[in-house]
């Protein structure tokens, strides 16, 4: 028994002396913490990490990386609780105006006029105004993207056939029908299906958008069951299943990736940053046969939506200098050219700088899609997504704190939906009592 | 060892090959999905997902090299210190645990047994933000001590009855003749039950070992950059943006081979462990 | 209860001394395994149940108050709590019950000398070493995508063309891939069971010219019965935590059709960031399983009554 309490003891000994160890890095320096998602894009900028850590000697960066939904979950719990485990954190702006206002991040306008040469202006406009609240910049832009349609222009041409640069929803209906072969293993068209508020809503609220639809009226009374929203779900989901991949109903970006990419889908409507997978001739065997044309719409002069991944500094962090810092680096201009030079310049992270576009070599191996994407970014009007005014702003989201979850819950009926398991009218009308909850806490007068 | 199977079907030499060829058969079916996230982990990218899918490709170590230079040796590390020590902490609080619950057992053994039992009810997702708020009060987050006991913990449980199932085993007899000996019944305890049911714990351990290194959720939530483990380093190549599905697999062989290299050597220690009986 | 008419030659009752003494000695060996586990799970679920009667909104900052007992109340008027209630009653009891049958199988397959025995034991323990999240997405993507599966690959020629699996059977999908992880525990455990079988009984048995299925029913069994009802409740205890096979499989869908108790927790504490709802939630299934476990454990331990004598 004593050796048992004696080993209890130096347990919690060693527990307690190893809680107030810092880091084993070298002397003086600092060590950064940062949260970061892991995405092509991301991986890439772990990689050249060193590259910034010999340039700035006594800053050590250190990374965790996770899926979407899982960093989105823990960086959340982390900066809500202010538990001060990230200097940097990778958010978007869907968090950045409501953590702003939440006062959890620190205003980068003072930290962007002392750094000469980042010109926050070169930003794209719509993605800067999306990560500003109050004309100031809380969070700085990695990439950015909208949506767009891409297509086979060999099957195209081949059935004789030509994509609009600005096509209809119901044009994309009509060549979809016309492309569709399933003796070929060939879909007419792939869109994601799979529940997830940033997964099937992400195209559908576009389409509804477009359609003349919104998620809450001015007095935040509920949408989700008139006429035109139900149209709009009605289009989308009919288009899939008569048109789309199998298995469309767990279908994301992924799935669709690959079916388009191994040649099994003749369009795919979505976001613009899947440039680099369909365009990687690695991943893809569809490289080089991709056009690309605008948002399908329908009433609206645009419909892509508007989304980027940012890097905002908590305000529990200790170390802000040396954060910003890091992120200056890693959303410079010079980093744009370090990717290019070092990593092949179809890794260079779309869709947040002007520059970029400028850049002689991206101009080369971007021809096909440079002028489509950055279009569809500044077309983008997350104040004014809809035909309707709307009390919220987002494109393909509404930007209030109980859309992850309202979203998601949604977005699970969709899915039913293109599962054939719920018809539309039950499956909005349950919807609707969903978002019927949530706008009134908001027509109360609350937050 | 004439096991209940080899009764009559031992008669005739086509029964025996038929079995045979089933277990065989069934074996391979259930190894089959492992095998083939190996052998992907050696495709190349635009080879690993196809619609006819390839048994013969050209293979690449290009992403198990990515993996290794993504840095997984710090995950590791942190995986083995968490895994041993927890399993460590487990086996040595357990055991006279267990020896409590069985062999000499307080009054109310089921009533605790059934306790042991009831702290595995309570869904982790359900506790994991106050455990996280628990944890950052006292400044151990993203350490990989804290790991460490929030695994001992976990298993605490599981040890506690298979263990106590162990002992259970041993024969009458040897328990007597270790209290007729008088004085130190502890120490004679130690030298002769112990060393019996060594297999038993051998395998209890594989048991914890596998749990503890397979444990995601305490270990996403509770760690940062520092004390990440295995799981966390592997779920960092399921990305939104694509499926490299190569890479993944390639990951995953990886994050798996530890233990299953444990399981494959001590599998005999673990049959032989949970077949106490067989002493008889 | 039984449990105390076990107790071994106890002391006589003359002198009180001893006896207390002896139950000390008794305890002491426990004490340090139980307080440690009393610590770690007990202070969590002690604020698990401070946090659900409050009302806490992780993203609304400000938001924290005191409701007393009203988060309860939603949780029994909430429809889906009660749909992923059943979800996960099905999905245990399924996935349990068929693994254990598969499992016993195996064992008695493996009980038998053949060539290449330990290495297709070997081959068999492996789905159980495979880290569940990797497992998970294996099925998904190789074994049951509609496209590019190995299912459907296999099925071609029987004219399946591109049946969507995950769709159509989920939670199907989700026991399939739990009893293949799950199948090699519960054959250990009966190996177990199977090997130390009294082999001169079965002797007896086939002298007396008993027929495989007559002594398997009537000596086997019963032996068995201890094994199969320790892996079925082990089983079952982690079972009912599934929650990486819902999450890269379904994630809880199509709809909500294979929405488990955990998934759904994962939703209101991580997606809601109800905090005090997730909390509330989690303390009702924790009674809820106590209660199951209680009579389910009542039968067990009955019959493991009749094994003790000590």
């Amino acid at each position: 028994m004593k050796a048992l309490l004696s080993l209890a003891c130096c347990l919690g000994l060693a527990a307690s002396a190893c809680a107030g160890a810092g880091d084993t890095g070298g002397g003086s320096g600092t060590t950064l913490s940062v949260a970061i998602v892991s995405n092509s894009q991301m991986q890439d900028a772990q990689k050249l990490v060193p590259i910034f850590e010999k340039e700035h000697p006594g800053i050590k960066v250190h990374f965790i990386s996770l899926p979407e939904n899982e960093a989105r979950a823990k960086i959340t719990a982390s900066v809500a609780t202010k538990s001060g485990e990230f200097d940097v954190a990778m958010i978007s702006n869907y968090e950045t105006p409501l953590w702003a206002k939440n006062d959890w991040l620190v205003n980068l306008s003072p930290y962007i006029a002392k750094t000469p040469g980042y010109d926050a202006q070169d930003f794209i406009g719509p993605i800067r105004q999306s990560l500003s609240y109050q004309n100031n910049l809380y969070s700085v832009p990695f990439y950015g993207e909208s949506s767009f349609l891409m297509y086979r222009k060999d099957l195209f041409a081949k059935a004789g056939l030509t994509m609009p640069e600005h096509p209809t929803w119901q044009q994309v209906e009509q060549f979809a029908a016309k492309l569709d072969d399933p003796k070929k293993n060939l879909n007419g068209i792939c869109l994601r299906g799979d529940p997830g508020w940033g997964e099937v809503l992400a195209p559908l609220d576009t389409v509804i958008n477009t359609f003349g639809g919104r998620w809450f009226d001015q007095k935040w009374n509920a949408q989700l069951d008139s006429p035109t929203v139900i149209s709009a779900v009605q289009f989308y989901t009919d288009l899939i299943k008569k048109y789309g991949e199998p298995g469309a109903a767990q279908a994301g970006f992924s799935e669709c990736a690959t079916q388009f990419g191994q040649g099994n889908a003749a369009m795919w409507y979505d976001a613009t940053s899947a440039v680099s997978s369909v365009e990687d001739p690695q991943s893809s065997t569809v490289s080089g046969k991709v056009g690309y044309a605008q948002a399908p719409v329908v009433k609206t002069k645009s419909s892509g939506w508007l989304y980027t991944w940012s890097l905002a500094i908590p305000k529990t962090s200790k170390n802000k200098d040396a954060a910003w810092q890091f992120m200056s680096w890693m959303t410079s201009k010079d980093y744009m050219k370090l990717v290019g030079q070092k990593l092949g310049w179809s890794h260079v992270p779309p869709g947040s700088r002007l520059s970029t576009y400028q850049l002689p070599q991206y101009k080369k191996i971007a021809t096909a899609f440079a002028k489509p994407t950055l279009e569809a970014i500044q077309s983008a009007d997350a104040q004014h997504p809809t035909v309707d005014p709307v009390p919220y702003t987002g494109v393909q989201f509404v930007d209030i704190p109980e859309f992850q979850d309202l979203g998601t819950r949604v977005s699970q009926q969709i899915s039913a939906i293109i599962a054939g398991q719920k018809s539309v009218r039950s499956a909005m009308k349950q919807s609707q009592d969903y978002a019927q909850t949530v706008g009134d806490t908001y027509a109360k007068g609350n937050s | 060892m004439a096991g209940i199977a080899e009764s009559s079907s031992s008669s005739t030499r086509a029964g025996r090959f038929g079995l045979a060829l089933l277990t065989w058969v069934v074996a391979i079916l259930f190894f089959f999905p492992v095998l083939w996230m190996v052998l992907t982990g050696f495709k190349q990218e635009n080879a690993a997902y196809t619609r006819t899918p390839h048994i013969t490709f050209s293979p690449t170590l290009q992403e198990f090299r990515n993996v290794f230079d993504s840095g997984v040796g710090a995950y590791l590390e942190n995986s083995l210190i968490a895994t041993a020590v927890s399993t460590l902490l487990v086996l040595i609080l357990a055991t006279p645990a267990a020896y409590a619950l069985s062999i000499k057992p307080v009054k109310r053994w089921q009533d605790v047994l059934f306790f042991f039992i009831s702290t595995k009810m309570l869904p982790v997702v359900a506790a994991i933000v106050p455990i996280y708020v628990v944890v950052e009060r006292i400044g151990m987050l993203d350490n990989i001590w804290m790991l460490c006991i929030l695994y001992a913990g976990m298993n605490m449980p599981i040890a506690v009855w298979m263990i106590r199932s162990f002992l259970l085993e041993v024969p009458g007899e040897v328990l007597e003749a270790a209290t007729v000996d008088g004085a130190n019944l502890q120490q004679s305890l130690r030298r002769v039950v112990l060393p019996m049911i060594a297999p038993g714990l051998a395998a209890t351990a594989l048991i914890c070992v596998i749990f503890s290194w397979n444990e995601f959720f305490f270990a996403v939530n509770l760690t940062a950059t520092r004390a990440g483990t295995v799981p966390v380093f592997l779920v960092g190549f399921i990305t939104s943006e694509g499926l490299y599905w190569a890479q993944l697999a390639a990951a995953a062989t990886i994050a798996t081979l530890p233990v299953l290299l444990a399981g494959w050597i001590a599998q005999k220690q673990l049959v032989r462990g949970l077949s106490m009986g067989a002493i008889k | 209860m039984s449990a105390v008419a076990l107790r071994t030659a106890a002391p006589r009752r003359r002198t009180r001394n001893p006896e207390k003494v002896g139950a000390w000695t008794r305890r002491l060996p426990l004490l340090p395994a139980l307080i440690f586990t009393v610590l770690i799970t007990q202070i969590p679920f002690i604020f698990t149940i401070y946090y659900s009667l409050q009302s806490w909104n992780l993203v609304r900052p400000g938001s924290e108050h005191w409701v007393g007992v009203s988060n309860y109340g939603k949780v029994f008027t909430d429809s889906q709590f009660r749909d992923a209630a059943i979800n996960t009653v099905i999905l245990t009891a399924s996935a349990v019950v068929i693994a254990m049958v598969l499992g016993t199988l195996l064992a008695i397959l493996l009980d038998r000398t053949f060539p290449g025995r330990g290495f297709v034991r070997t081959l068999l323990i492996t789905p159980f070493l495979v880290m569940p999240t990797a497992g998970a997405l294996l099925w998904k993507t190789t074994i049951l995508d509609p496209v590019y599966g190995l299912a459907n690959f296999v099925l071609r020629p029987f004219g399946i063309g591109q049946f969507d699996w995950i769709s159509k059977f989920p939670m199907g999908s989700v026991v399939a891939e739990t009893v293949w992880q799950w199948t090699p525990f519960m054959m250990l455990i009966v190996l177990a069971g199977l090997t130390s079988q009294p082999r001169d009984v079965l002797e007896a048995g086939r002298v007396d010219g008993a027929g495989t299925f007559a002594l398997f029913r009537e000596i086997t069994l019963p032996h068995l019965r201890r094994y199969i009802e320790l892996g079925v409740l082990l089983g079952a205890i982690y079972v009912v935590n599934t929650f990486d096979a819902i999450y890269m499989m379904t994630q809880g869908g199509p709809g909500t059709s294979s929405t488990n108790l955990p998934f759904y927790l994962y939703q209101r504490a991580f997606l809601g960031f109800d905090i005090g709802q997730a909390a509330a939630l989690g303390v009702v299934v924790v009674v809820g399983t106590i209660i199951v476990a209680t009579f389910a454990l009542r039968v067990v331990f009955s019959l493991l009554n009749v094994e003790e004598g000590r």
